[in-house]
C-alpha cells in the first residue's frame, strides 16, 4: 500500500514538482497539497495521512512548535522538513528528517525512504514490557510526586531523558496519570505507603 | 440521500449505534417519537434539528469538521444546555453507578489495596468535579454573555481551549489497574463488570470532549470574532 503525503509548502511549482517526484514511486501518494499550515492536525486525521512534508518557513514565531505538537498529536507520522532556505539546526530538531530543495529528484526519494525506515525502526527497538531499571528509577521518583526537573537532578539525566523514561513507562503500563503511576509503584512494592501519602 | 439529513428517520439513526441513545435524554426528545423524520421529532420536542444533526454528524466521524457557515445560519441555543445535561448524567448517574461497584471491590479488598483504591478514586472524583465545576461555573456563563451582547475583558475561550484537560485518561487507569495489577482473587467477576462500564463511560466521555473541542470552542471563537 503507498504511504500517504501531504505536502505543506507555498511555492506550487515546488508543491507540484515534488508531488511527481513522489508518485512515479510505487510507494508514495501524495493525497492534499496545502499552501499554508492552517488546521493541520484537522488534516492530517481527516486524509489520514502518513507522512508530512513541511516547509519550516511557513510557521512563524507562534507556531514554531507545531512539528512537536504535531508528533504528540500523530506518534506514527513522519514529519518531513523540507528546506527551501537557511534553518539554524537546532530548529530542525523536532522532525524526523530534513529534504533540501537543491537534492536532486533520486536524492529525495533516497532520503525520504531512509526517515521513513528510522522512523520505523525506533517504534520497533523498544517492544520489551518489562520496566528497565532506570525507568523504574523513574516511576518511583514520579509515584513520590517529583517534577521532571527534581527527576532530572536527582538521577543526574537530562530533562529531555526523564521525559522519554516517562513516554515509555506509560507504553508499557498503559498508566498515564501520576495518582495511577503511584498506584502501580504502591501495588508493585517499588515503595512504601509512607513515602507518598504523608 | 445523507443519512445524517432531516429526512431521515429518527430511529434509523438511534438504533445505527448505541452511542446515540444518549443523544435522546440529553435533548430532552420524549420517547415514544414513532415513525417520524429528524425534523418533525425535533420540532416538535422544540430542538434545532440543525444542531441534533451536527453533533450527530461529530458523534460519527472523528474527522468531521463544522463549517464556520454553520454557525451563522443554525440555532445553536440547545448547545450549552445539550452540554450541563451531559455534565448531569456523568455526575448524577454514571459515576455515582462507578462508585457503587468501586466501593464493592473496595471492601472486598484487603486494607492496603483498598486505601489505595479509596485515595486513587477520591482523588479521580475530585479532579472531575474540578473540571466540570470551571467549565459550569466560568466558561458557560462567559458564552451565555458572549451570546447575549455583553464582553468579557478577562476572559476568552483561547484559555479554555489550552487548559481543557482530558478525564478520561485517569479512568483507562483504572481500568488497568483493576484488571492488571490488583490480585487476582479480589471480586474479579464485579471488576469485569466494572470493566465495561468504565469502557463505555470513557467512549462517551471522548465524543463529550470532540463536541467541546470541535463545536463549542470553534463556535464560540467565531462569536468573539465577529464582535471584534
Amino acid at each position: 500500500m503507498r504511504s500517504r503525503v501531504i505536502i505543506c509548502e507555498a511555492s506550487e511549482i515546488i508543491t507540484t514538482g515534488l508531488t511527481t517526484c513522489l508518485e512515479e514511486q510505487d510507494q508514495y501518494s501524495v493525497v492534499a497539497r496545502l499552501n499554508a499550515p492552517d488546521r493541520l492536525s484537522e488534516k492530517i486525521l481527516s486524509s489520514d495521512a502518513d507522512i508530512l512534508i513541511i516547509n519550516p518557513a511557513l510557521l512563524g514565531y507562534t507556531d514554531r512548535d507545531l512539528p512537536v505538537q504535531l508528533a504528540k498529536e500523530h506518534p506514527r507520522l513522519v514529519i518531513v522538513a523540507l528546506v527551501t532556505s537557511y534553518h539554524e539546526c537546532g530548529s530542525l530538531k523536532p522532525y524526523d528528517g530534513v529534504i533540501e530543495i537543491n537534492d536532486t529528484s533520486q536524492k529525495y526519494i533516497s532520503k525520504l525512504n531512509e526517515i521513513v525506515n528510522q522512523k520505523k525502526h525506533d517504534e520497533k527497538s523498544d517492544d520489551s514490557f518489562e520496566l528497565s531499571r532506570r525507568e523504574i528509577d523513574v516511576l518511583i521518583a514520579v509515584a513520590k510526586g517529583m517534577t521532571n526537573k527534581e527527576i532530572s537532578d536527582q538521577l543526574n539525566i537530562s530533562i529531555h531523558t526523564v521525559i522519554s523514561h516517562r513516554k515509555n513507562i506509560t507504553k508499557k503500563t498503559g498508566i498515564k496519570s501520576v495518582s495511577g503511576l503511584t498506584v502501580y509503584a504502591l501495588l508493585n512494592n517499588l515503595i512504601d505507603e509512607n513515602e507518598v501519602y504523608k | 440521500m445523507d443519512f445524517f439529513s432531516p429526512n431521515t428517520k429518527l430511529y434509523d439513526i438511534i438504533s445505527s449505534n448505541p452511542k446515540f441513545l444518549h443523544l435522546l435524554s440529553r435533548f430532552g426528545i420524549a420517547l415514544g417519537f414513532g415513525d417520524h423524520s429528524v425534523k418533525e421529532v425535533c420540532e416538535s420536542n422544540h430542538v434545532s434539528t440543525d444542531l441534533f444533526l451536527l453533533i450527530c454528524k461529530v458523534y460519527a466521524d472523528d474527522s468531521y469538521i463544522p463549517q464556520l457557515a454553520d454557525f451563522e445560519h443554525f440555532d445553536m441555543d440547545g448547545l450549552l444546555p445539550y452540554l450541563l445535561q451531559s455534565h448531569r448524567y456523568y455526575m448524577d448517574e454514571r459515576f455515582p453507578h462507578l462508585e457503587e461497584h468501586l466501593s464493592h471491590i473496595i471492601k472486598a479488598a484487603q486494607p492496603k489495596y483498598a486505601k489505595l483504591l479509596e485515595r486513587f478514586y477520591d482523588e479521580y472524583q475530585s479532579e472531575v468535579d474540578k473540571h466540570f465545576k470551571y467549565e459550569e461555573d466560568t466558561v458557560f456563563p462567559y458564552i451565555e454573555a458572549l451570546r447575549a451582547g455583553k464582553s468579557d475583558k478577562h476572559f476568552r475561550i483561547a484559555e479554555f481551549k489550552r487548559n481543557h484537560s482530558n478525564i478520561e485518561d485517569t479512568l483507562d487507569d483504572l481500568m488497568n489497574i483493576l484488571l492488571k495489577y490488583l490480585p487476582g482473587d479480589i471480586l474479579p467477576k464485579e471488576r469485569i463488570e466494572i470493566s465495561y462500564d468504565i469502557m463505555e463511560l470513557s467512549v462517551d466521555l471522548v465524543l463529550h470532549t470532540r463536541i467541546e473541542e470541535r463545536v463549542l470552542i470553534p463556535y464560540v471563537e467565531f462569536l468573539e470574532n465577529k464582535k471584534s
